[in-house]
């Protein structure tokens, strides 16, 4: 994707539905791809926890929610704050796990190519009961390619700016890091800064104060914050 | 204004401190006071001596030495606090930069451009900002004045206020009945009389199970309302009657010798009455003059009087637009008035303004519920943008998070204003 520069802000609004509509995966290139995830990962009849958690059903399931697999905070909040496995929240952790919680402990840096991503979502999907059996429900294996625009990852905020920006995060994210009840936000790489506040905006990350917060956020003001943030890190 | 033993101690011990104020100053750095150390006040000292490293002298004005927040001052009567987990002292802005002067201020001087102070003496500024919280409207409910509130507490600013309404709330006898007349709009805090009668339902519900609570509310409708009423029926059942003002909540006298209330002509004796009058801006905008009616309007882009360009208002005294007078919100002012006085006495970028506020309220245990809001700057007023609020019927699980989650606002917050 590269648009010119005027239309950065109206493509990100829609870039979440549409691209790539009617592209269906193939399961059986998936199971080529979830080798990646297999030494973490069981699937299908007697599957069982290991590193990470089984991945059967895990359509329509809520975000973490396991009762016997300790999952990291990250994902445990994600969950609880509503969010839930479908083939669009599937594409965009698998792009970038820490898109959608900071702080998961699934140390996989995430599939770049779109194809392996809808492959391996539509090879998921036959270890899922209820979209296998009613085609209606989570019916499609059909990845959006929401990457960001490269030229949004290259855009260079003004540090001044995102230092005033981001006296609105600390009224409830502690400046020194503290983490108890609301998730710590020092030491971000400026990229995953970028993409999380891309989810909140595009609503792929449940939390109505952070998807209302982000939302108003334009392009410009993420880079300063990114900016911002990075400068504190050096 | 009457004083408070608290209050009283405080002012006196502070002398001293005015004393050894630093009252010979850097010819020629720009001069800001700021008048009360609360959510907006401190918030406002802080970023202004941190963002200006300084080039800016700026002296906080504020009587008491320990600031007892009122967010989570229902949670101490609920028992889920200690008085002091909701106490903060003003060592950390001291160390920030910031002038701490413990007195009152008495009088400003707008053409001179001074505050004097209770202590003796009168502090000039470049710009003075005002963030003096809230004073009750006088004669507003029947029968009940400042000279009350011993018997009557409003508990509507923290410390020794909700020191006695617990103490009372404890010492209610087995069955007895506590009473609430809530404000009417617009006052400090929407859902806090609502959080409050829920916390008491909690404490009530443990220690007194069989003791009633009545609320005469002039209001038909309050915030959260909803989720209220849900969380009322579901843990206090049969405990609490709200009266609206459809019922004659509005109608209603107290007598604090008697210790009754009458609603609506209804006379009921009862063993505890938190009354939170009509409220208005802190006495000392009006002694500015910035005020029009209760409030002082300002003007949204930099929280700066209608009155004087050099004068600002911050937190619950301003009248803004639709903003709740929150301490979030003042909190929020508070940064964008900073960024503003900056500017405008060093030159530095003024970014535009953007606000925010989120409240949460506890009803019972671990059933935590948020409203939440963002709000731009209009030529008009502050106007909202977009908002939240959580819905009734949700799980356990999210209404545990939601109050964790305000339990991490509290740190953050108090951090954010105070160092
Ligand atoms: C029960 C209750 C619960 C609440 N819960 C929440 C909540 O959960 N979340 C939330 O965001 N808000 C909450 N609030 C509201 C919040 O406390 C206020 O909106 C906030 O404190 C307003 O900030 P302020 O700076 O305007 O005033 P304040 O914080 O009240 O600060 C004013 C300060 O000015 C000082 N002062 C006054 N006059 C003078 C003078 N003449 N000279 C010098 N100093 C002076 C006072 O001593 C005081 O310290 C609650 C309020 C109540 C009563």
């Amino acid at each position: 994707m590269s648009f010119p520069r005027f239309l950065l802000t109206v493509a990100l609004a829609v870039s979440c539905t549409a691209a790539l509509a009617d592209n269906f995966g193939d399961p059986v290139a998936g199971e080529r791809v979830f080798r990646k995830c297999k030494s973490c990962h069981q699937l299908g009849e007697g599957a069982k926890h290991r590193i990470g958690p089984h991945l059967n059903g895990i359509f329509g399931r809520r975000v973490g929610s396991h009762e016997d697999f300790r999952y990291s905070r990250a994902l445990v909040r994600a969950g609880t704050g509503g969010l839930e496995w479908h083939a669009d929240t599937l594409d965009t952790f698998l792009e970038k796990p820490r898109a959608i919680a900071s702080g998961t402990r699934m140390s996989f840096a995430g599939l770049k190519k779109t194809e392996d991503r809808l492959n391996l979502i539509a090879y998921l999907r036959i270890f899922s009961d209820d979209p296998a059996n009613i085609p209606e429900a989570d019916p499609t294996a059909t990845a959006t390619d929401h990457n960001l625009d490269p030229a949004i990852l290259a855009l260079q905020g003004d540090p001044e700016y995102g230092e005033y920006l981001s006296s609105e995060c600390t009224t409830c994210h502690q400046a020194d890091g503290g983490d108890d009840g609301i998730p710590s936000i020092v030491f971000w790489p400026e990229e995953d800064f970028v993409l999380a506040m891309y989810a909140y905006k595009n609503k792929k990350r449940a939390h109505p104060v952070m998807q209302m917060m982000a939302g108003r956020l334009n392009a410009e003001e993420i880079a300063a914050l990114a900016a911002y943030f990075t400068a504190l890190e050096q | 204004m009457t004083l408070n033993r608290r209050q009283f101690i405080g002012t006196t011990a502070t002398m001293a401190a005015v004393l050894s104020a630093p009252m010979v100053r850097a010819q020629g750095k720009p001069r800001v006071v700021v008048v009360g150390g609360g959510a907006g006040g401190a918030t406002a000292a802080r970023y202004i001596a941190k963002g200006s490293k300084g080039a800016i002298d700026v002296t906080l004005i504020e009587p008491t030495r320990k600031y007892y927040t009122c967010f989570f001052s229902n949670l101490y009567l609920g028992g889920f606090k200690e008085i002091e987990d909701i106490g903060h002292t003003y060592g950390g802005l001291a160390a920030g930069g910031v002038n701490v002067v413990h007195d009152w201020a008495v009088g400003v001087d707008r053409d001179a451009k001074t505050v004097a102070l209770a202590g003796g003496g009168s502090l000039p500024y470049d710009k003075l900002i005002l963030s003096p919280g809230i004073d009750f409207v006088e004669g507003a409910v029947e029968g009940w004045g400042l000279s009350a509130q011993n018997a009557m507490p409003h508990a509507y600013k923290a410390g020794s206020q909700s020191e006695l309404l617990k103490a009372q709330l404890v010492a209610m006898p087995a069955g007895g009945t506590f009473a609430m007349v809530a404000p009417p709009n617009p006052y400090r805090c929407p859902p806090g009389p609502y959080e409050r009668v829920s916390m008491v339902a909690h404490f009530l519900k443990q220690n007194n199970p069989t003791a009633k609570i009545i609320v005469a509310d002039p209001k038909p409708k309050f915030s959260k309302m909803a989720l209220f009423q849900e969380g009322w029926a579901n843990h206090y059942e049969g405990m609490i009657d709200w009266i609206g003002d459809d019922f004659g909540g509005g109608t209603v006298s107290v007598d604090p010798n008697e210790m009754t209330i009458s609603i609506d002509g209804e006379v009921t004796k009862v063993d505890v009455c938190n009354v939170i009058p009509a409220m208005k801006a802190g006495r000392i905008a009006e002694i500015a003059g910035v005020t029009d009616g209760n409030w002082a309007p300002v003007n949204a882009a930099d929280m700066s009087t209608k009155a004087d360009a050099d004068v600002y208002v911050l937190g619950d005294a301003s009248s803004q637009g639709d903003m709740p007078k929150s301490g979030f919100s003042a909190n929020s002012q508070a940064k964008v008035c900073a960024n503003a006085v900056r500017g405008a006495l060093t030159g530095s970028k003024v970014f535009p303004a953007k606000f925010s506020n989120t409240c949460w309220s506890l009803i019972a245990p671990d059933d935590g519920v948020k409203v939440g809001a963002t709000y731009e700057a209009t030529p008009e007023k502050i106007a909202k943008v977009d908002g939240f609020i959580s819905q009734t019927g949700e799980s356990s699980d999210l209404r545990k998070a939601t109050y964790e989650e305000s339990e991490g606002w509290y740190t953050g917050i108090t951090t954010d204003m105070l160092g």
